[in-house]
């Protein structure tokens, strides 16, 4: 059952990205069959949303580390993306620096920051995209989790690093364009963003990322060491005395999650065409989680389909409706934890007893 | 001409001086000679002639014309008056009369003159004013009338202004002797701010001894300045240190206590103070008069207001989640928006303009220290509320219930107490506290729907910084961080700052996990 969601999920991923894109670039505009390239980046911009979900689902849905801050991850391999991006612009910026992205023009800097170089590199760019988020989380995680800093506290912790890093990247002076971001993208490795046959190209780029992280994911969980980190989200006390060090589970799968939403967050920048450090704001990962939880916590399919209604759902409301959408996502929230503790999938899953729900700690 | 002028002002002078008995004090205001008239109105002032501060006030409006004889006279609407006396002047004709002219020159001198005039006012707060007025000025003209005031100054408090202001016009004055720079130095240090410090400052051209003295009152005041600087900033991270308690103080009941998460705490605070311009509103329709007591009023209000909404909560929504720590979060987080967004629908998205009553606007001098009433009121009012939460605790039978459930729930139970409603009225507590303080916090913050976000990651921080459960711990932990980060702020930067203590708290916590004065015993495994 399990591996047969994840298949359809992935064909349909898979294929639903490809029908979309050549849907975009095959059919005249006239013809009904024709998709508009706004439906095609919004797909690609769910697709991006739902790595996010799934990094989020893998920690809390099977190591039950709940994260408050996953945005950051996003952001990071984003801002990652978001260099490279810029450092591709050379001369069409509005002061036409060959070296320096137009904000450093602005704010009088002579030459690069130490940790723009290299960035003009896009193999460089790809590695960044993966060791920053991954780097910070190992930093982050081997501090939280040796000192054993679990459940809420963990959570809230998240959410302050989140928020640490959001004031952060509001500074000026952080180099990584203030306020406004990093934006006026121009090429992706020598095509222009902006084109409908890139923006298509992405939008399969990105299914084939998520798919790729689906299967991962799924290898993960489904080895002996995923069943080792759910005793660890049960009873992570017992996993202990039967000899297990829980940390270094966490660790593991907590880097792993980080570098999937950088993935994420990388392929996402070109399809929006920005990156702000609104992208760190708790709001965002907090929304990231509920994803999960609407579609079904502990079941990567789950996360996926989540963060896909969701999203959807909420493009939707705050076209149509925008009062109502905050009031709806709120509502959403409290259905979810209240009467659908395993989300939608769970509503299809019945008893079919597979992996135990997770409940709260037991007593120590 | 101009001999002839000249002249003719001289004769005028000749034959004014046996009327007066003494220097005419009015002469040389219709020379043609800017530098003559700066020095008659110099003199002016200086004579002590009950008409100056009015012949110099005209001059200043452009209202002082002058003949060819040399009488003045002061346009005053349609009509003329004699300069000397004040009286209305009959057949003049205005075609002969010409403006007394004035330049930058003179216009400084009518600006030290006025000054000068001032220092004799009947007002002691006038004279206090231009004293301090000559202190800025410093200009060494101004060394004759002072000499006088001081002479004869009665009221201490001027007349230290006065000689203060007469030591900066000593320090100023090239041909001042050593001793009187001395004196002046002296004094200038006793005054201690930091235009006393300027004043050392800009001295130039003194010997040796001199030169040392005003060094070494320099590097005094320096130190004393660091001192001011160094309780200004404890006096603000105290009032951010209480904004910080206020804020954290029910959720240390909520979170700290009862152990739920609460991500809509901070709307609970936003409820208080909208409740807050609520009752501004109602106030400023019903009785206008008693707008001064909006406050006292608002907060009751407001702990009803927000510890109504919390007991609701807690029997809809949070009794279903015990035991479920980020089940809770997640939809007290869902509450949280909703809250947000009823607030938006209702009140609109901008900011709500919410007064402060006239006895918590303004600021105290007080040495180096500036104190602004209404930091001053918050941190008084957060010490109030602190003392009123732990006596409601101790003391009351339902602070007594609260602890024994929270210590031994079944146990609780046992003896007889309804434990649901006691956890109602728990979450209602921790949440009408969280309303008092959006009562406060609606004097220095912005009133809209995004106020209580501000504060929950900091409100969270300072609970679990002092250690959960532990009131006195969420004291000292809110405090701590406030002085910390205002210490912080001129070193590196507000934004910095707060970056440095949210990662300082974040390392901190990885060490001590359960805060700086965690529970013992039993307790901590409840």
């Amino acid at each position: 059952m399990n591996r047969f969601a994840t298949s359809l999920c992935l064909v349909l991923v898979l294929a639903g990205a490809l029908a979309l894109g050549l849907l975009d670039l095959l059919p005249p505009a006239g013809s009904p069959w024709h998709v508009s390239p706004y439906v095609v980046s919004l797909a690609g911009k769910y697709l991006c949303y739902a790595m996010l979900a799934l990094s989020v689902d893998l920690v809390w849905g099977f190591a039950g580390i709940l994260s408050l801050g996953h945005a950051a991850f996003f952001a990071m391999g984003g801002y990652a993306m978001g260099m490279y991006l810029m450092r591709q612009i050379g001369t069409r910026g509005v002061y036409g620096n060959a070296v320096l992205p137009d904000f450093m023009v602005f704010l009088n800097w002579k030459a690069l920051p130490w940790y723009w170089h290299g960035f003009d590199n896009p193999m460089f760019a790809g590695l960044m995209v993966m060791a920053v988020p991954g780097v910070v989380a190992l930093v982050f995680g081997w501090l939280a989790f040796r000192s054993r800093v679990t459940g809420v506290y963990l959570s809230i912790i998240t959410q302050a690093l989140t928020y640490a890093l959001q004031l952060a990247f509001f500074r000026n002076d952080m180099g990584f364009g203030g306020n406004n971001g990093l934006t006026d993208f121009k090429d992706l490795l020598g095509y222009p963003v902006a084109a409908r046959t890139t923006q298509v190209g992405l939008l399969w780029a990105s299914a084939a990322a998520l798919a790729l992280a689906l299967l991962v994911c799924r290898g993960i969980v489904s080895s002996r060491f995923g069943r080792v980190l759910v005793a660890v989200r049960d009873a992570e006390s017992r996993t202990r005395f039967l000899g297990y060090r829980p940390e270094s589970y966490m660790l593991f799968v907590w880097v792993i999650s980080a570098i999937i939403a950088g993935i994420g967050g990388a392929l996402y920048v070109p399809q929006v065409g920005i990156i702000n450090p609104s992208e760190f704001a708790p709001a965002n990962s907090i929304e990231a989680v509920v994803w999960v939880a609407v579609g079904g916590r502990g079941t990567l399919v789950g996360a996926v389909l989540g963060a896909i209604l969701v999203s959807a759902g909420k493009t939707f409301l705050t076209g149509a409706l925008p009062e109502i959408w905050l009031f709806a996502l709120g509502a959403l929230f409290i259905v979810v934890t209240l009467f659908l503790p395993r989300g939608i999938v769970g509503l299809f899953r019945r008893r079919r007893a597979l992996s135990p729900l997770p409940g709260p700690e037991p007593a120590e | 001409m101009r001999l002839l002028r000249m002249l003719l002002v001289l004769l005028a002078v000749g034959f004014a001086m046996p009327l007066a008995a003494e220097e005419d004090p009015f002469a040389g205001l219709a020379s043609q000679s800017f530098d003559e008239v700066s020095a008659a109105v110099g003199t002016l002032a200086a004579s002590g002639n009950p008409r100056a501060a009015a012949v110099i006030g005209a001059m200043r409006n452009d209202a002082l014309y002058a003949d060819d004889d040399g009488n003045l006279y002061i346009q005053s609407g349609d009509d003329w008056l004699e300069a000397r006396t004040g009286k209305k002047a009959a057949d003049v004709d205005a075609d002969s009369l010409s403006e007394v002219r004035i330049n930058n020159a003179v216009r400084r001198a009518i600006a030290a003159a006025m000054g000068g005039i001032d220092l004799f006012s009947p007002e002691a707060a006038v004279r206090a004013h231009a004293a301090q007025a000559v202190f800025d000025a410093h200009d060494p003209a101004a060394l004759p009338a002072l000499q006088k005031a001081v002479a004869a100054e009665k009221n201490a408090a001027v007349l230290r202004t006065l000689k203060q202001a007469e030591a900066a016009v000593i320090l100023a004055t090239p041909d001042s002797t050593d001793a009187d720079r001395l004196s002046a130095i002296a004094v200038l240090r006793a005054r201690g701010d930091i235009q006393a410090r300027a004043r050392l400052a800009d001295l130039t051209g003194a010997s040796p001894a001199v030169a040392a003295a005003a060094r070494d009152a320099m590097t005094a005041l320096d130190r004393e300045q660091q001192m001011w600087g160094l309780a200004q900033s404890v006096f603000y991270g105290l009032s951010l240190g209480s904004v910080l308690l206020l804020a954290a103080a029910g959720l240390a009941i909520t979170f700290g206590v009862m152990g739920v998460i609460n991500m809509a705490h901070g709307e609970m605070v936003m409820l208080g103070a909208y409740t807050t311009y609520v009752v501004q509103g109602l106030m400023r329709d019903i009785a206008p008069g008693l707008m001064g007591w909006s406050l006292p009023l608002a907060v009751p209000l407001a702990f009803l207001v927000s510890g109504a909404v919390g007991v609701v909560i807690e029997r809809g929504l949070i009794r279903f989640l015990y035991g479920r720590p980020l089940e809770t979060l997640l939809a007290t987080w869902g509450l949280s928006l909703i809250l947000q967004q009823a607030v938006r629908s209702i009140f609109g998205a901008s900011n709500r303009d919410v007064t402060t009553p006239d006895w918590m606007s303004g600021a105290a001098q007080w040495g180096g220290l500036t104190i602004t009433w209404n930091r001053l009121v918050i941190i008084i009012f957060a010490a109030l509320v602190i003392a009123a939460l732990m006596a409601a605790l101790r003391w009351t039978s339902l602070g007594l219930s609260m602890r024994a459930v929270t210590q031994n729930r079944r146990m609780a139970a046992a003896m007889g107490i309804r434990t649901p409603w006691i956890d109602a009225l728990t979450f209602g507590l921790g949440s009408g506290v969280a309303g008092i303080a959006g009562v406060a916090l609606s004097q220095i913050d912005n009133v809209s729907p995004n106020l209580g976000q501000g504060y929950i990651i900091d409100s969270f921080m300072v609970v679990v910084f002092g250690g959960v459960g532990n009131l006195w711990g969420t004291v000292v932990s809110a405090l701590t961080l406030g002085i910390v980060n205002k210490f912080l702020e001129p070193v590196a930067g507000a934004v910095l700052g707060k970056i440095v203590v949210l990662v300082l708290l974040i390392l901190f916590i990885q060490r001590r996990p359960r805060g700086m004065f965690p529970l013992k015993g039993r307790a901590a495994e409840a």
